[in-house]
C-alpha cells in the first residue's frame, strides 16, 4: 500500500478489558479485533463511514452523551462500554423505529432468514414493537430490467449510495428528502429502469442488508447476499487514486 | 312477534362468525342465517407489491391451507410469467397438495367430527372431543393423529417445514425431490392404506346409526362443482372444472378454470361479510352449488386409481343419484385420503419424479393471472391482474368455504328446523347447529384451539325482547 501509515499505539479499556488500538482505529474495529460485540447497520468494510443508523452507540467514561463506535476514534486512557442496560434500551428501541417505520413483515420477505436487520433485531431481543406503524406507501420501483428496490423495507444506511459512488463510481443512488420523507433515489428520481448512470452491476444488491434492493423474481427468504468482495474492490479503487 | 337465537361469535375461517335463529310465538324456527363478521383484507392490502411475492403472501392466509393457498397463488403467477411449469414440478406440487388435503382431511374427520359419531351428538360435551375420543376409543384417536403426521411429515420433509414453507414458487418448486425423502414416504404408505381401511369400515358401520342426520343434515337439492381430468377423473390440483346437478345431469361437463367469472357470480348479502358465489345462468339464489370432498365425488366418471374407486362405487349407491346429504362429506373425505396415498404412491414410483428441472423463470408477460385448485374444502380461485412492471393492482379470490356459504346456510336452516325448539334450547340441538356446519368443514380449525365446540353463544329472545334462555360454550 502506498500510505504507509506511521501510527502510534493508544492503550484503553473496552468493558473493563484492556485493549491497545492504532490511532487511526475506530472503537467498532477495535472491539470486532478483540472479539467485543457492537451491533451496526450502515457499517460495511469497504466503504466510507456515514454512522447513519445510530446502533453501534458507546459509552464513554465522563462524557454524557452517547457516541457511535463507528466515527470514534481511540484515544489514551478512553473507558468504553459497550453494553448496559442504558444502550440495550436505545438500541432496541432504534430497531423498533426502524420496523414501524417501513414494511418489514419478515415472513413473507425475500431476505427472510439472511437479513441484517432481523438478525439484530432476533441478537437484541427486539420481541415487539412499541409504535405504531407509519403506514408510509412507498411505491415499489420494478422499472430495472434485474433488481427490484422495494422502499418499504429501505432502513437508509446509504450503502448503495456509498458503494455506486465509490467502488463503481456510477453514482446513480442518492438520497432526497428529510425525516420520514427521506428516500433512496436512483438518478434524479427517475424510475430506475430508466437511469443513464446505472450500470447494472448489482452491487447495490449485494451491501444492501435488507429486502430493499433484491434480484427480481426471489421467492420468499431466496435472497442471499454476500459482500465479501468489497475490501477488495476498494483496495484497488484505493490505488487507482 | 318472533325471538331471536344468536350463536355469537361462531370461529370460522379466519375470522369470526355467528349463527341467527329465528323463533316464532309458538317456538317454531322460522329462518337461520349464517354470518361472517370480520373482513380480512388480503385482496387489498397485497396492491402494489410484486406478483412474484404472491405465493409466499397469499400462504400466510392459513396455517391449515397453506399450501393450497400458495398453489391457487402460484398458478395465477404462473400465468402472469406466462410459462409452463416442468413436469416434474408440477407433479412434485401434486404431491404437496395431496400432503396437504390429507393432513387437512384428518383433522376435520378425526380430530374435530369423530366425538360426535363415536361418542354420540347428546354426549357430555365435556367428554366430546379428541380428549374424550383418547380415552373411549384411544385407537381411533391414535390412527387420526397418525394419518395427519402422515400429511404433515410429507410437507416437511419436501418443503422444509410443516408450517409455511416457502418452497412453492412462481413457475414451479424450488427445489428438486431428495431420493431417500421419496424413499421414506413409500415406505409409511403400506401402514396408512391399512389404517385408512380400518376407519372406513367402522364409519361405515356407524352411518347406520346417523340416519335421522343424514336426511336432515344439508340434505337439499344444489349443483356440484369440483375438478375432473380430461378423462373425468378426480383431480385435486389441476384440470377443467365441471358442474353437476342435482339429478347428476352436467350443467357443465367442463370447463376451463381460468374463465371462472363466465360461470360464477358473486351475490353480496347486508349481513354477512362472505359472499354468496352462484351459478351465473341460474342467477342468485337459484344457482346454488356445493364443492368440496362431497361435491367432487359428485362431479367425477371416476376417481382413477383401484382402492378409491371401490370405496367410490359404495358411495354412490348411497343416493339415487348424486349423494345430497352434507353429512356425507366426512365419507367422503376418507374416500379422497384413500385417492390421495394411491395417487402420492403412483406418483413417487415413476423415477421421473427426481428430475432436477423444477422451475421456470420469467417476469411478467401477461397482464392476468387466475390459478385454479382443489382445497380440502373445495375449489380454490385466486386471479390477480398486475401493471406492467408485474405489481399486483387487483385482486380477487373464491375461496373453498365461500363456494359453500349458501348451502351452509340452508344447512344450519334445516338443522335448525329439525332439531331446534324454540322454547327451549338443549345442548344437543345446539351441538347438530354445530354439528352441521361442521360437515363443511369451513376452516374453522384455524381459528378456534376449542377441539369440540366452537366458542358459541346461544341466546334465547323472547317476543318481546327478553332473554329467555342463554348458553355459552367453548
Amino acid at each position: 500500500m502506498a500510505t504507509a501509515v506511521r501510527s502510534r499505539i493508544r492503550t484503553l479499556k473496552i468493558d473493563g478489558r484492556d485493549v491497545s488500538a492504532r490511532e487511526d482505529e475506530t472503537i467498532l474495529e477495535l472491539a470486532e479485533e478483540n472479539g467485543i460485540f457492537i451491533p451496526t447497520l450502515c457499517r460495511i468494510e469497504g466503504l466510507s463511514l456515514v454512522g447513519a443508523c445510530r446502533l453501534c452507540l458507546v459509552e464513554v467514561a465522563g462524557m454524557n452523551k452517547l457516541v457511535p463506535a463507528c466515527l470514534t476514534y481511540a484515544t489514551e486512557g478512553m473507558e468504553v462500554f459497550t453494553d448496559s442496560e442504558r444502550l440495550r434500551n436505545y438500541r432496541r428501541m432504534i430497531l423498533e423505529l426502524l420496523f414501524s417505520e417501513g414494511n418489514h413483515i419478515c415472513a413473507i420477505c425475500v431476505s427472510n432468514g439472511k437479513c441484517e436487520l432481523q438478525a439484530l433485531a432476533q441478537r437484541l431481543g427486539m420481541d415487539h414493537v412499541r409504535f405504531a406503524n407509519l403506514q408510509q406507501e412507498r411505491l415499489v420501483d420494478m422499472t430495472h430490467e434485474r433488481f427490484v428496490v422495494d422502499r418499504n423495507r429501505c432502513i437508509l444506511c446509504a450503502r448503495c449510495v456509498r458503494v455506486c459512488d465509490e467502488i463503481e463510481w456510477a453514482h446513480t443512488w442518492d438520497i432526497k428528502g428529510r425525516g420520514v420523507d427521506a428516500r433512496v433515489i436512483t438518478d434524479l428520481d427517475t424510475p430506475w429502469g430508466e437511469s443513464d448512470t446505472c450500470t447494472s452491476c448489482g452491487k447495490c444488491v449485494r451491501v444492501c442488508p435488507v429486502g430493499a434492493i433484491v434480484e427480481k423474481g426471489r421467492a420468499v427468504g431466496e435472497m442471499a447476499k454476500r459482500h465479501d468482495f468489497l475490501p477488495h474492490l476498494a483496495k484497488m479503487r484505493e490505488a487507482k487514486k | 312477534m318472533t325471538k331471536q337465537i344468536v350463536i355469537d361469535p361462531v370461529t370460522r375461517i379466519e375470522g369470526h362468525s355467528k349463527i341467527t335463529i329465528q323463533i316464532d310465538e309458538n317456538g317454531g324456527v322460522t329462518d337461520a342465517r349464517f354470518h361472517v363478521t370480520q373482513y380480512r383484507g388480503f385482496e387489498k392490502f397485497i396492491e402494489g407489491r410484486p406478483f412474484y411475492e404472491m405465493p409466499g403472501i397469499m400462504g400466510r392466509i392459513c396455517g391449515i391451507c397453506t399450501i393450497s393457498h400458495m398453489l391457487a397463488s402460484a398458478k395465477a403467477t404462473d400465468r402472469i410469467m406466462a410459462v409452463r411449469v416442468p413436469e416434474t414440478g408440477h407433479r412434485l406440487r401434486q404431491i404437496i397438495n395431496l400432503a396437504s388435503i390429507i393432513q387437512s382431511h384428518a383433522l376435520s374427520f378425526f380430530h374435530l367430527s369423530s366425538p360426535d359419531f363415536l361418542l354420540g351428538m347428546e354426549s357430555d360435551p365435556a367428554k366430546r372431543s379428541i380428549f374424550g375420543l383418547m380415552q373411549m376409543y384411544p385407537e381411533v384417536a391414535r390412527d387420526g393423529i397418525r394419518l395427519r403426521r402422515f400429511g404433515q411429515e410429507i410437507i416437511e420433509w419436501m418443503a422444509g417445514k410443516r408450517l409455511h414453507p416457502t418452497w412453492i414458487v412462481p413457475g414451479g418448486v424450488a427445489s428438486p425431490l431428495e431420493p431417500e425423502v421419496r424413499d421414506r414416504i413409500l415406505a409409511t404408505i403400506p401402514e396408512i392404506y391399512v389404517l385408512l381401511q380400518r376407519n372406513l369400515d367402522w364409519f361405515k358401520r356407524k352411518m347406520e346409526d346417523y340416519a335421522q342426520e343424514i336426511r336432515t343434515f344439508g340434505n337439499f337439492p344444489t349443483m356440484f362443482m369440483g375438478t375432473i381430468t380430461p378423462k373425468g377423473e378426480l383431480d385435486l390440483y389441476d384440470g377443467h372444472l365441471r358442474i353437476v346437478d342435482d339429478r347428476g345431469h352436467m350443467v357443465e361437463p367442463s370447463f376451463k378454470a381460468q374463465r371462472y367469472a363466465d360461470y360464477i357470480g358473486e351475490a353480496v348479502e347486508p349481513w354477512t361479510f362472505m359472499k354468496f358465489p352462484y351459478y351465473k345462468p341460474m342467477g342468485y339464489p337459484d344457482g346454488i352449488y356445493r364443492v368440496g370432498p362431497l361435491a367432487r365425488l359428485n362431479v367425477i366418471d371416476s376417481c382413477g386409481t383401484p382402492r378409491a374407486d371401490q370405496e367410490w362405487a359404495e358411495f354412490r349407491q348411497l343416493d339415487r343419484r348424486v349423494v345430497l346429504s352434507s353429512f356425507y362429506y366426512h365419507y367422503a373425505r376418507l374416500i379422497e385420503c384413500l385417492y390421495a396415498v394411491e395417487k402420492i404412491e403412483m406418483m413417487l414410483d415413476d423415477p421421473d419424479i427426481l428430475g432436477k428441472m423444477v422451475r421456470a423463470n420469467a417476469g411478467p408477460n401477461s397482464e392476468e393471472g387466475v390459478g385454479v385448485t382443489e382445497a380440502p374444502r373445495g375449489t380454490l380461485i385466486h386471479h390477480y391482474r398486475v401493471d406492467e412492471q408485474g405489481r399486483i393492482v387487483w385482486a380477487n379470490m373464491i375461496v373453498s368455504t365461500t363456494h359453500n356459504n349458501m348451502a351452509m346456510n340452508r344447512a344450519v336452516q334445516q338443522v335448525a328446523h329439525r332439531y331446534v325448539d324454540g322454547n327451549k334450547l338443549t345442548e344437543g340441538m345446539l351441538n347438530r347447529v354445530e354439528a352441521v356446519i361442521r360437515t363443511f368443514d369451513p376452516c374453522l380449525s384455524c381459528s378456534t384451539h376449542a377441539q369440540n365446540e366452537l366458542p358459541i353463544q346461544y341466546e334465547l329472545v323472547g317476543p318481546h325482547g327478553e332473554k329467555l334462555d342463554e348458553v355459552t360454550r367453548g
